[in-house]
C-alpha cells in the first residue's frame, strides 16, 4: 500500500480553506520537507490530545467543513448507538451490538468510500451504515427481531449484516472478482469493495481463504479489520501472536495498522487503499487499532474478563474527545456549534426511538415469504395449513384443521 | 443423593465430574474459560482445572473440531463447545468427513472419543443463526451419534456418558431449558446413553419428543388430561441417533396413535425416520396416520414471530385431536 500514489490521497478534500497540520510527528519532520517515513506500525494524524500531526505517506488536507462533517458523524452515530442500547435495556430490542469506541474507524473508512464502492459489513457497522445514507432504523429491526435487516443492499451499496463470523469476507472477494471481470477497475471511476471484520474473525478459515483468493485474483478489495482487542471475552492474543496487519505480507499484498480511534487517519489510509484497488493495484489489509469500550453485546458482562483500568486507559484515547479538542484548539467551531450538534443528535435519537417503538411485528405467515424466488408447491401447501390452523383459532371453530407439513 | 439444580448447572457439574474422573478429558471452545461460556455451562472450570484443560480457543470452529480430532488421536478426550447451533457449520467438514469416518477408515483401529456440545433450538428471542436445530444433518451421517437431554438428571448423566463413550457424540443441549430446575440423583444414572425413556404413561395417544420439546409434550399431556380426559403417553427419545424405538413401538401398539414433536423443519427430519419405522412395525395397530408437529420448512423466523414457528401445546393437542378423526 505504501507505493499507492500519494497524489490521489485527499482528492476528496476539495474547496475551501485547507488547514495545515499544526505539528509534524517525530522531531519536527514534516511532509513539506518531502521526507518519506512509512510507519506501518501505526498511522496517526490526530493524537489523543487533539494535535494534528503529519504522516508523510498518508497526508490528507481537510477543509474546516470536512472536519466539522466528520465530527458531526462521530457524535451522531454515538448518540444513536446509545439510544439503541437504552432501547434494549427497556426490552424494545432483543439484543444490541454497540459500536462504542469504534466510531472513528467506521466513520473514517465509511466516508472514504466512493459512491460506487460496495460494503460488506459484520453486525457492528452502524457507523458505516450511517455514512452510506441508510436509515439508522434498519439494523434495529434485525436486533428487535421483526426482520432480517431490511435495507436494499443493492441500492445502498452496502450488503446485509453478517452474524456468522467471517463469512462475508469471501462474498466481498467474489464480488470484487466480479468487478474485475466486468472491467470496472483501472480509473478514478473504478469500483472497489471493502470487507469489514473483527480481530476474532481473523482466525476463521473463511477470512484466511478470502485473503488467498483476493491475492491470487488481484481483486479490488480492502480488508478492513477493526481490532477492538476482544472477541467477546477473548483478548486478541488468543487469535494472533503477531500484529494482524503483518499477515497480509504472507498472502502477498500490503497491510498496515492505523490508529482506529483517529478518524482522519482512518479516512486517509482507507481512501488510499480503495483508490489503489479501484485503479487495479489489488487488495490490501488495514488493521484499525481500536477498542470496544462497551460490552460485546447487551447480553455480555465484560467485568468477568477485563479490568476497569484497561477501559479507563482507552477512554483517554477516545475518538470523539480528540476530535473535539482539535476543533476547539484550532477554533474551527465555537461552543454554539457543539450545543447545536448535541440537540441535533438528540432529536435524531428521539425520532429513532419513536420509530422503533412503532415498528410492527411481522405477520406470522410472512415467515413463508421469500424462501424461494419462485416459491414451491410443497411450501405453499404448508403455508395454507398454517393459515387454516390460525384461522381455526380466530373463528373458534371446532374444525381447526391441520398444523404441520401434511406428510401423513 | 438427590439435588435440585438447573439443566445448565447439571451440565456444569457433569463436566466437572468427568474431568475429575479422567485427566485426559479436555474442554475447548470460544469463551469457555474466563467467561465460563456465553451460557456459563463451563463456569469456574478453568479456574479449577487450569488453562491446559479448559481451553479458550481461537475463533474458528473448523479449528476447534479439527484439533480435537488430533488431540483424540494423541489419547485425549476433548469436549468441544460450539457457541451456538448456527455456528457449527464452519466445522461441518471436520465433523462429517473426518470425525465420523475415522473409525471405519482406520479399519476399526482408531476410535475418536470426541464430544461436540451444541446449545440448540429457539425460543430465547435471539437474532438469526442462534436458534437452529441442525440435528438431522448429523443423524444422517453414519459414524456419529446424536443425543439430547431434556432434564437436569439426564443432563448430568448423559454428558458424562458421552465423554466416556468411544464414539464421536453430537451432544445437543436444549438452550431455552438451561434455566429449568429438576431433581438430579447424583448417585446413579438409571439409563444408558442411547435409550429412550417413557416419561408419562397413557393409553390414548403416544407423543414422542426430545430436547426442548419434551417439556411441551409433557405439558400437552397434562392439558389433555384436564381438557377431555385423554391420557397421552410421553416418550423422551434422548438419543436421536441411534434411535431406540422399541419403547415407541410398544407404546403405539397400546395407544394406536403417534404424534412426533421437534423444532427442526419438517422435511428430511428425524420424525420422518420414526414415522416410517413405526408404520413398518406397528402397521396393524395404528388407528391413524402418524402426525408430526415440527418447525416449518422456512428459515428460522425473526424473534418476534418465533412462537408461531415453534411447536407449542396447542399445536400438539391439535395433532392429537386429528389422530382421533380417522
Ligand atoms: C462462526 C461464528 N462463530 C461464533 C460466533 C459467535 N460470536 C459472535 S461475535 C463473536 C466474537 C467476534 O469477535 P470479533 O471478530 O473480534 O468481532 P467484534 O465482535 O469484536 O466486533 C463470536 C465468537 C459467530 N457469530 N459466528
Ligand atoms: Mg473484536
Amino acid at each position: 500500500m505504501a507505493k499507492a500514489n500519494a497524489a490521489r490521497a485527499g482528492s476528496r478534500a476539495s474547496s475551501g480553506a485547507k488547514r495545515a497540520p499544526t505539528r509534524a510527528k517525530s522531531g519536527g519532520r514534516s511532509a513539506a520537507k518531502g521526507e518519506v517515513r512509512h510507519d506501518p506500525e501505526f498511522v496517526q494524524l490526530l493524537t489523543p490530545e487533539g494535535e494534528r500531526i503529519e504522516h508523510p505517506e498518508y497526508s490528507v488536507d481537510f477543509t474546516d467543513e470536512e472536519y466539522r462533517g466528520l465530527y458531526r458523524d462521530l457524535v451522531i452515530v454515538r448518540r444513536l448507538d446509545a439510544e439503541a442500547t437504552a432501547l434494549q435495556r427497556q426490552g424494545e430490542l432483543g439484543i444490541w451490538a454497540s459500536l462504542l469506541g469504534q466510531e472513528a474507524a467506521q466513520i473514517g473508512s465509511g466516508r472514504a468510500l466512493a459512491t460506487q464502492d460496495m460494503v460488506f459489513p459484520t453486525y457492528r457497522e452502524h457507523g458505516v451504515l450511517w455514512c452510506r445514507g441508510i436509515d439508522p432504523i434498519m439494523p434495529l429491526g434485525l436486533f428487535r427481531g421483526v426482520d432480517f435487516g431490511g435495507w436494499d443492499s443493492r441500492a445502498a451499496k452496502m450488503q446485509m449484516y453478517t452474524v456468522v463470523i467471517g463469512a462475508q469476507t469471501l462474498h466481498a472477494t467474489g464480488y470484487a472478482m466480479g468487478i474485475a471481470k466486468d472491467g470496472k477497475v483501472g480509473g478514478d471511476d473504478g469500483e472497489a469493495v471493502i470487507a469489514y471484520f473483527g480481530d476474532g474473525a481473523t482466525s476463521e478459515g473463511d477470512v484466511n481463504e478470502s485473503f488467498v483468493w483476493a491475492s491470487v485474483f488481484n481483486t479490488p478489495i480492502v480488508f478492513f479489520c477493526q481490532n477492538n482487542q476482544y472477541a467477546i471475552s477473548e483478548p486478541v492474543e488468543r487469535q494472533a501472536r503477531a500484529p494482524i496487519y503483518r499477515r497480509a505480507n504472507g498472502y502477498g499484498f500490503p497491510g498496515l495498522r492505523v490508529d482506529g480511534n483517529d478518524v482522519l487517519a482512518s479516512y486517509a489510509v482507507t481512501r488510499r487503499a480503495l483508490d489503489a484497488a479501484r485503479h487495479g493495484e489489488g487488495p490490501s489489509l488495514i488493521e484499525a487499532y481500536t477498542y470496544r469500550m462497551g460490552a460485546h453485546t447487551t447480553s455480555d458482562d465484560p467485568t468477568r474478563y477485563r479490568i476497569a483500568s484497561e477501559v479507563e486507559a482507552w477512554q483517554q484515547k477516545d475518538p470523539i474527545l480528540r476530535m473535539r479538542r482539535f476543533l476547539e484548539q484550532q477554533k474551527i467551531v465555537d461552543s454554539a456549534y457543539f450545543e447545536g450538534l448535541e440537540s441535533e443528535a438528540d432529536e435524531l435519537a428521539v425520532d429513532l426511538r419513536a420509530r422503533v417503538l412503532a415498528l410492527p411485528d411481522p405477520a406470522p405467515a410472512s415467515m413463508f415469504d421469500n424462501v424461494y424466488p419462485h416459491g414451491s408447491a410443497a411450501l405453499a401447501e404448508q403455508r395454507e395449513q398454517f393459515a387454516a390452523y390460525h384461522a381455526g383459532f380466530e373463528a373458534s371453530t371446532v374444525e381447526a384443521s391441520t398444523v404441520e407439513g401434511g406428510d401423513h | 443423593m438427590a439435588e435440585t439444580m438447573t439443566i445448565g448447572k447439571a451440565l456444569n457439574s457433569g463436566l466437572r465430574r468427568a474431568m475429575e474422573d479422567d485427566s485426559k478429558v479436555l474442554l475447548m471452545g470460544e469463551d469457555i474459560g474466563k467467561l465460563g461460556g456465553v451460557f456459563r455451562i463451563t463456569d469456574a472450570l478453568q479456574k479449577d482445572f487450569g488453562e491446559d484443560r479448559v481451553i479458550d480457543t481461537p475463533l474458528a470452529e473448523s479449528g476447534i473440531v479439527g484439533t480435537a480430532i488430533g488431540l483424540a488421536l494423541r489419547g485425549y478426550r476433548p469436549v468441544c463447545e460450539i457457541q451456538f447451533d448456527g455456528f457449527v457449520f464452519p466445522a461441518f467438514d471436520q465433523i462429517v468427513t473426518q470425525l465420523a469416518k475415522m473409525f471405519a477408515r482406520s479399519g476399526g483401529r482408531v476410535a475418536l472419543p470426541v464430544v461436540i456440545r451444541i446449545p440448540f433450538g429457539g425460543g430465547i428471542g435471539a437474532v438469526e443463526h442462534h436458534s437452529e436445530s441442525p440435528e438431522a444433518y448429523f443423524a444422517h451421517t453414519p459414524g456419529l451419534k446424536v443425543v439430547s437431554c431434556a432434564t437436569p438428571h439426564d443432563a448430568y448423566w448423559m454428558i458424562q456418558q458421552a465423554v466416556a463413550s468411544d464414539d464421536p457424540i453430537i451432544f445437543m443441549e436444549p438452550k431455552r431449558r438451561y434455566w429449568e430446575k429438576g431433581e438430579v440423583d447424583t448417585s446413579r444414572s438409571l439409563l444408558p446413553l442411547h435409550a429412550s425413556h417413557l416419561l408419562r404413561e397413557g393409553t390414548d395417544c403416544t407423543v414422542v419428543a426430545y430436547g426442548p420439546m419434551v417439556r411441551v409434550a409433557v405439558d400437552a399431556a397434562t392439558a389433555a388430561a384436564e381438557d377431555n380426559g385423554r391420557q397421552l403417553e410421553v416418550i423422551d427419545l434422548r438419543s436421536v441417533s441411534p434411535l431406540d424405538l422399541k419403547p415407541v413401538y410398544e407404546s403405539v401398539r397400546k395407544t394406536g396413535r403417534l404424534v412426533i414433536v421437534h423444532e427442526a423443519p419438517l422435511t428430511g427430519s428425524i420424525s420422518g425416520e420414526i414415522a416410517s419405522k413405526v408404520a413398518g412395525e406397528c402397521f396393524y395397530s395404528l388407528e391413524a396416520p402418524v402426525m408430526r408437529v415440527t418447525g416449518f420448512d422456512v428459515p428460522y423466523p425473526p424473534a418476534r414471530i418465533e412462537e408461531e414457528y415453534l411447536p407449542d401445546l396447542d399445536r400438539v393437542l391439535d395433532a392429537v385431536d386429528r389422530t382421533f378423526t380417522f
